[in-house]
C-alpha cells in the first residue's frame, strides 16, 4: 500500500469521520427547496424569445402583438439594458468584458448563436408568456456561421465581432479576428531539446463540445420594489457572483440587491454566469410584481455555456532512459460567441504534471457561433491532458518502460518551476503515482482476452483559493452555528461542521451549518475551483479560533485568573498555572450571558495557498468489435486529496468526477447541423452515463496535507474529471490495436476505426461493413 | 382565462384526495408542484429522459412530465413526500443518507420513488437488476455507485426485518 501517511493520522477526532449530512433529511423527503420551488404571492412567469439562427444581424424587433396579448404584464428587449463600457470585470471563475455582457444576455444588433436571447416577456402564467414570446416578430439578415475552431481562425472566416480588444502574447490590442486570446509560456530551448531527444512523438488531437449536464434546469425569481431594492432567489454556484453580475448589467449598487441562494441541483461550473436573473429583475421592475424565469432543457443545451471543443498538437521528446527533454503544445479552444479565457486555463495545466526543462505552450481562445463557453470541472485541463497522456502512453510502449514508472521519473515535485512560472509548493504527484503502482488493481494481471487492455492516465487541476467569509456563533448551551457564504453543491455543509467541531472540541452533530444570503454573511466567492472545503473551510477555522479567543477571558473570569493563563487544547479550555478542571465549550455556553454576553467568531480571508490536485486512473476495458462499444471491466481512481475531511463525500467527488470524464471520453458530444444548429438538445441524444454505463469505481485516497491549510485540505472535486479521457483512450488503443485521437470514443467511431484497420490489413469482411456515422450513441 | 382551457382534476395524492384547477396544457408534474404545492418531485428535462420527476401512478412508475394533469383524474399518485411513514424515514431514505448516495440531491426524489417500486417487485435485487431498473434515472453527481449500494442495503434490511 501507499508508503505515505498523513502526519496527523489518528490525531483528529472529527475530521475523517462520516457523519450524516445536516441537510440530508430535507433532501430525501422532498422538503429541500431549490430554485424551481420558489413561489411568491402574485408571481408572474417569464419566457424568452431566442434566435433561431446561429449567426445573423437583427434588422427589427416588433413586440406590439405580444404586448397586446391579454395576461401579458411586461416585455423587455436589449433597448431596456443600459450601455456598458469596454471594461473587463472578474466574473466568478472567469472574466467578462462588460460591453459584451449585456449583449450576451439580450442581443441587440447581432445574434451570435442559436438560442441567443432577444426579448423576454412576463405574463400571468407560463403558457401565456410562451404564447406572447412567439408573437414577437424579428427580422434577420442571416449570416454564415462558423463553428469549428480551426476554421474560425482562418483569414476569410465569418467574423463574429467587427473589432475586439484581444490580449495577444500579453499585449492588449484591437484586432479584426475571431482570436480573442493567445497565451504563451516558455521554458529553456525546445528546439535544442528536441535535437537532443532519442524519441520524438508528435500527434494531433480533437475533442468536441460537451455540457456540464446538471439535472436541475436554470431558474431565477426576482422582486424589484419601487424604492430600488431587489431580491433574487436562484440556484447558483455563487450568490455574490450573481449580485455582482446583475449589478453590472443593470447598473445598480451592490447594497440594493439581495441574492438568496436556494439549494442547487448541480452546476459543475455551469451555474456561475447569469442568464435569467437580469431578465427577471428587468421584468419585475417593469411589472411591479415578482417574476419567475425557467429554462427548458433544450435551451440549456443550446444557450448556456458548455465546455470548449478543442484542436491540439502535442510534441514530446524523450531520452532513451525515459527522461522528458522537451515538450510543446499548440491548441485552439472554442471560446463561444464572446471573448473568453478557458484556453489559457488549458495552457496552465497541460505540462504541469511533468518536469519539462525545455518547453513551449501556445494556446488560442477562438470565438465561434456557439454559446459562450463556461467553466466545467477543471476547465480546459481534460482536453489538454487527453493529448499529453496519449503521447505518454505511446512513449511508454516505444521506450519499453512501465507507464507509471515513466510518469514517476518525470513527475513534478516541490521546488520545481511550472512552465507558467509557478514554483511548486508541496504536491502529491509522486505519492499518487506510488499509491497507484502499489494498488491491488495495478498489481493484478492486465486483462489479456481478445479486445481487452488496461490503460491509465494522469489528471491535474490547479485548484482555486479566492475570498471566503464565515461566522461561528456559540449558542447558550455551548453548541455552535456556522454560517458561510459558500453555496453547498455536494455536501460541503457537513465538512464545514466537521472543521468547526474539530476546532471547538464539539461533535459534528452539535454544529449546525448553513449557507447565508448576501445580506447575512461577508463576501464569499463562488463554489468552484475546488475551493470551498479549502478556502471557506479556512474561514470557518478562523471564525472558530476567533470565538475561542473571545471565550478565553470568560473562562478567566470564572477561574478568577489572568486570561493569558487560559489555553484551548485538545477540545477544552485549560489553565497553564492553577489546577482548574478543563472546561469544554459545552460547559462554558450556559455561562456566557453572565460573563459578558454572546460570542460570535468571524473569519474572512483571501486564500492563496491552495494546493494543486493530482490523480491517476486505471481502467481495464473490453471493446465489442462488432458494435464498437466499450465495457469497463475494472476502474480505480487514485488521488492526492490533502486531508479527507468527510471521506464519504471525498470519494463521492472522485467517483462522480470520474463518471463525468468517462461520459466525455466515450459518448458525450455536441452535434451541429450545417446551419450551426445544435441537433442533440436533450438527454436522449446527448448521451450522459447511466447506471448501466459505469462500473464500480474503486477509490484510493492519498493524503499529502496542504501546508497552506490548517487541516491540510487541498481541493478535490475537479481533478477526477481529467484522467478518464486519456485513460479510456489508452485502454481502447491497447484493446483494438489502433489509436483514436478524436473524442468521443463512441461506438460508431471505435467501430469505424476497427473497420479501417481491417480494411488496411486486407481483411475486409462483407458482414462487417461499417454503417457508422459520427452521431451520438444509441441508447 | 376562460374555463374551457382549464378543468378540475381530482386525484388521490399520497393517500389524500386533492382537487386542483389544471390548465389543459398542464402536466402531472406541474399539477403536483405548482397546483398541489408538492415540490419534492423535480423537473429535469420535461421530455421523459432523466427520471427526476418519477412518481407512482396506479402502482406503476411514470415520468410525471409525460402525463397530462387531466389524465390523473381518479388516479392514485404517490410522490417522494409519501415515502416516509410519518416521521419515520423509509429504509431507502435512511440508507441514501448513510451511504452518501446524494450530492446535490435533485435526482434523489426520483431515485427513491423508482427504487421503492423495485423493492416492492423484487425484495432481493442483484447489482445488475438494480442498475437495470434504475437506468431511467439520471444522476450527474454521484456516479451511481453509492445509490446502488444504498438500494441493495435497504433491501437487505427490509428482508431481515420482514422475517
Amino acid at each position: 500500500m501507499a508508503a505515505f501517511t498523513h502526519p496527523n493520522h489518528g490525531k483528529y477526532k472529527v475530521i475523517g469521520t462520516r457523519p450524516i449530512r445536516h441537510d440530508g433529511e430535507d433532501k430525501v423527503t422532498g422538503r429541500a427547496r431549490y430554485g424551481a420551488d420558489v413561489h411568491q404571492p402574485g408571481m408572474l412567469h417569464g419566457a424568452v424569445l431566442r434566435s433561431p439562427h446561429a449567426h445573423g444581424r437583427i434588422l427589427s424587433v416588433d413586440t406590439s402583438r405580444a404586448e397586446a396579448l391579454p395576461g401579458v404584464r411586461a416585455v423587455a428587449t436589449a433597448k431596456d439594458l443600459p450601455e456598458l463600457p469596454d471594461k473587463v470585470m472578474a466574473s466568478g471563475e472567469g472574466i467578462e468584458n462588460q460591453r459584451y455582457m449585456s449583449t450576451r444576455i439580450l442581443a441587440g444588433e447581432k445574434v451570435l448563436f442559436k438560442g441567443h436571447p432577444i426579448a423576454t416577456v412576463a405574463a400571468d402564467d407560463p403558457w401565456i408568456a410562451q404564447d406572447a414570446a412567439a408573437l414577437i416578430e424579428v427580422k434577420y439578415e442571416v449570416l454564415e456561421p462558423v463553428l469549428d475552431v480551426l476554421k474560425a481562425m482562418e483569414d476569410g472566416a465569418p467574423r463574429l465581432h467587427d473589432k475586439i480588444t484581444a490580449t495577444l502574447m500579453g499585449k492588449k490590442e484591437q484586432v479584426d479576428s475571431n482570436v480573442c486570446l493567445h497565451t504563451r509560456f516558455q521554458a529553456g530551448d525546445p528546439e535544442a531539446g528536441f535535437a537532443e531527444a532519442d524519441l520524438v512523438i508528435e500527434r494531433e488531437f480533437r475533442t468536441k463540445t460537451v455540457h456540464q449536464g446538471y439535472i436541475e434546469p436554470h431558474h431565477a425569481t426576482a422582486l424589484a420594489l419601487s424604492d430600488g431594492q431587489i431580491t433574487i432567489w436562484t440556484s447558483t454556484q455563487g450568490a455574490f457572483a450573481v449580485r455582482e453580475q446583475v449589478a453590472t448589467v443593470l447598473k445598480k449598487e451592490l447594497s440594493k440587491i439581495k441574492v438568496i441562494p436556494m439549494e442547487i441541483g448541480g452546476g459543475f461550473g455551469g451555474k456561475i454566469p447569469v442568464y435569467l436573473e437580469p431578465l427577471a429583475v428587468l421584468l419585475s421592475e417593469k411589472s411591479g410584481k415578482p417574476v419567475k424565469m425557467t429554462m427548458s432543457r433544450a435551451d440549456i443545451f443550446q444557450a448556456t455555456g458548455p465546455a470548449s471543443a478543442s484542436a491540439s498538437r502535442v510534441k514530446f521528446g524523450f531520452k532513451k532512459d525515459g527522461t522528458i527533454i522537451a515538450a510543446t503544445f499548440w491548441a485552439a479552444y472554442e471560446a463561444g460567441a464572446y471573448p473568453n479565457i478557458y484556453g489559457m486555463m488549458g495552457a496552465m495545466c497541460v505540462l504541469a504534471p511533468y518536469k519539462i526543462p525545455n518547453g513551449q505552450v501556445d494556446v488560442y481562445d477562438v470565438m465561434t457561433n456557439t454559446p459562450k463557453v463556461a467553466a466545467y470541472r477543471a476547465p480546459s485541463s481534460p482536453q489538454a491532458l487527453f493529448g499529453v497522456e496519449s503521447v505518454m502512453d505511446e512513449a511508454s510502449k516505444a521506450l519499453g518502460i512501465d507507464p507509471i514508472e515513466l510518469r514517476l521519473m518525470n513527475a513534478a515535485e516541490e521546488g520545481e518551476q511550472r512552465i507558467d512560472g509557478l514554483k511548486w509548493p508541496r504536491i502529491g504527484m509522486i505519492e499518487t503515482l506510488e499509491a497507484a503502482r502499489d494498488s491491488a488493481h495495478y498489481k493484478s494481471p492486465a486483462p489479456s482476452g481478445p479486445n481487452q487492455a488496461r490503460g491509465l492516465a494522469i489528471g491535474f487541476w490547479v485548484n482555486a483559493g479566492m475570498q471566503s467569509s464565515a461566522t461561528v456563533g456559540i449558542n447558550m448551551d455551548g453548541t455552535a452555528n456556522v454560517v458561510t457564504g459558500s453555496v453547498d453543491i455536494g455536501g460541503s455543509r457537513a465538512s464545514m461542521a466537521i472543521m468547526a467541531a474539530e476546532t471547538l472540541g464539539l461533535k459534528a452533530e452539535e454544529v449546525r451549518p448553513s449557507v447565508g444570503d448576501t445580506d447575512s454573511i461577508g463576501h464569499t466567492d463562488i463554489t468552484a475551483g475546488s475551493r470551498t472545503t479549502y478556502a471557506t473551510g479556512h474561514a470557518v477555522y478562523l471564525a472558530s479560533l476567533d470565538a475561542i479567543e473571545q471565550m478565553k477571558p470568560r473562562v478567566a473570569k470564572l477561574w478568577d485568573c489572568d486570561p493569558a493563563e487560559v489555553v484551548f487544547e485538545e477540545g477544552a479550555f485549560r489553565s497553564t498555572k492553577n489546577g482548574q478542571e478543563p472546561m469544554t465549550v459545552r460547559q462554558l455556553g450556559p455561562k456566557l450571558p453572565a460573563t459578558g454576553g454572546p460570542v460570535q467568531g468571524q473569519g474572512s480571508l483571501m486564500a492563496t495557498a491552495q494546493g494543486s490536485g493530482f490523480g491517476l486512473h486505471i481502467a481495464d476495458v473490453e471493446v465489442d468489435p462488432d458494435t464498437g462499444k466499450t465495457t469497463i471491466l475494472r476502474y480505480t481512481a487514485v488521488q492526492d486529496v490533502g486531508t479527507a475531511i468527510h471521506p464519504a463525500y471525498v470519494e463521492g467527488q472522485i467517483i462522480g468526477g470520474a463518471t463525468q470524464g468517462i461520459g466525455w471520453a466515450l459518448n458525450e458530444e455536441y452535434v451541429h447541423g450545417d446551419k450551426g444548429e445544435l441537433l442533440n438538445t436533450g438527454f436522449l441524444d446527448y448521451r450522459m452515463p447511466t447506471t448501466l454505463d459505469v462500473p464500480v469505481i474503486e477509490t484510493i485516497l492519498v493524503e499529502v496535507p496542504n501546508p497552506g491549510h490548517p487541516y491540510g485540505v487541498r481541493g478535490v472535486g475537479e481533478t477526477p474529471i481529467v484522467p478518464p479521457l486519456g485513460t479510456m483512450g489508452n485502454a481502447i488503443a491497447g484493446a483494438i490495436g489502433v489509436r483514436i485521437r478524436e473524442l468521443p470514443l463512441s461506438p460508431p467511431r471505435v467501430q469505424a476505426a476497427i473497420a479501417a484497420k481491417e480494411n488496411a490489413a486486407g481483411k475486409t469482411e462483407a458482414a462487417r461493413e461499417t454503417t457508422a456515422k459520427p452521431v451520438p450513441a444509441q441508447s | 382565462m376562460s374555463m374551457d382551457t382549464k378543468r378540475i382534476v381530482t386525484a388521490s395524492i399520497n393517500g389524500a384526495e386533492i382537487s386542483v384547477m389544471a390548465d389543459n396544457r398542464m402536466s402531472l408534474l406541474e399539477m403536483l408542484r405548482d397546483a398541489a404545492g408538492l415540490t419534492g418531485t423535480k423537473e429535469g428535462c420535461m421530455t421523459g429522459d432523466c427520471g427526476a420527476c418519477s412518481v407512482m401512478m396506479n402502482g406503476r412508475v411514470v415520468d410525471s412530465c409525460l402525463v397530462m394533469a387531466a389524465e390523473a383524474e381518479g388516479a392514485e399518485i404517490e410522490t417522494v413526500e409519501g415515502i416516509a411513514d410519518g416521521k419515520n424515514l423509509h429504509p431507502l431514505q435512511r440508507k441514501f443518507l448513510e451511504h452518501a448516495a446524494l450530492q446535490c440531491g435533485i435526482c434523489t426524489p426520483g431515485f427513491l420513488v423508482s427504487a421503492k417500486a423495485l423493492l416492492e417487485k423484487n425484495p432481493d435485487p442483484s447489482d445488475a437488476e438494480t442498475r437495470y431498473w434504475l437506468a431511467g434515472n439520471l444522476c450527474r453527481c454521484t456516479g451511481y455507485q453509492q445509490i446502488i449500494d444504498a438500494v441493495r442495503d435497504a433491501a437487505a434490511e427490509m428482508r431481515s426485518s420482514a422475517k
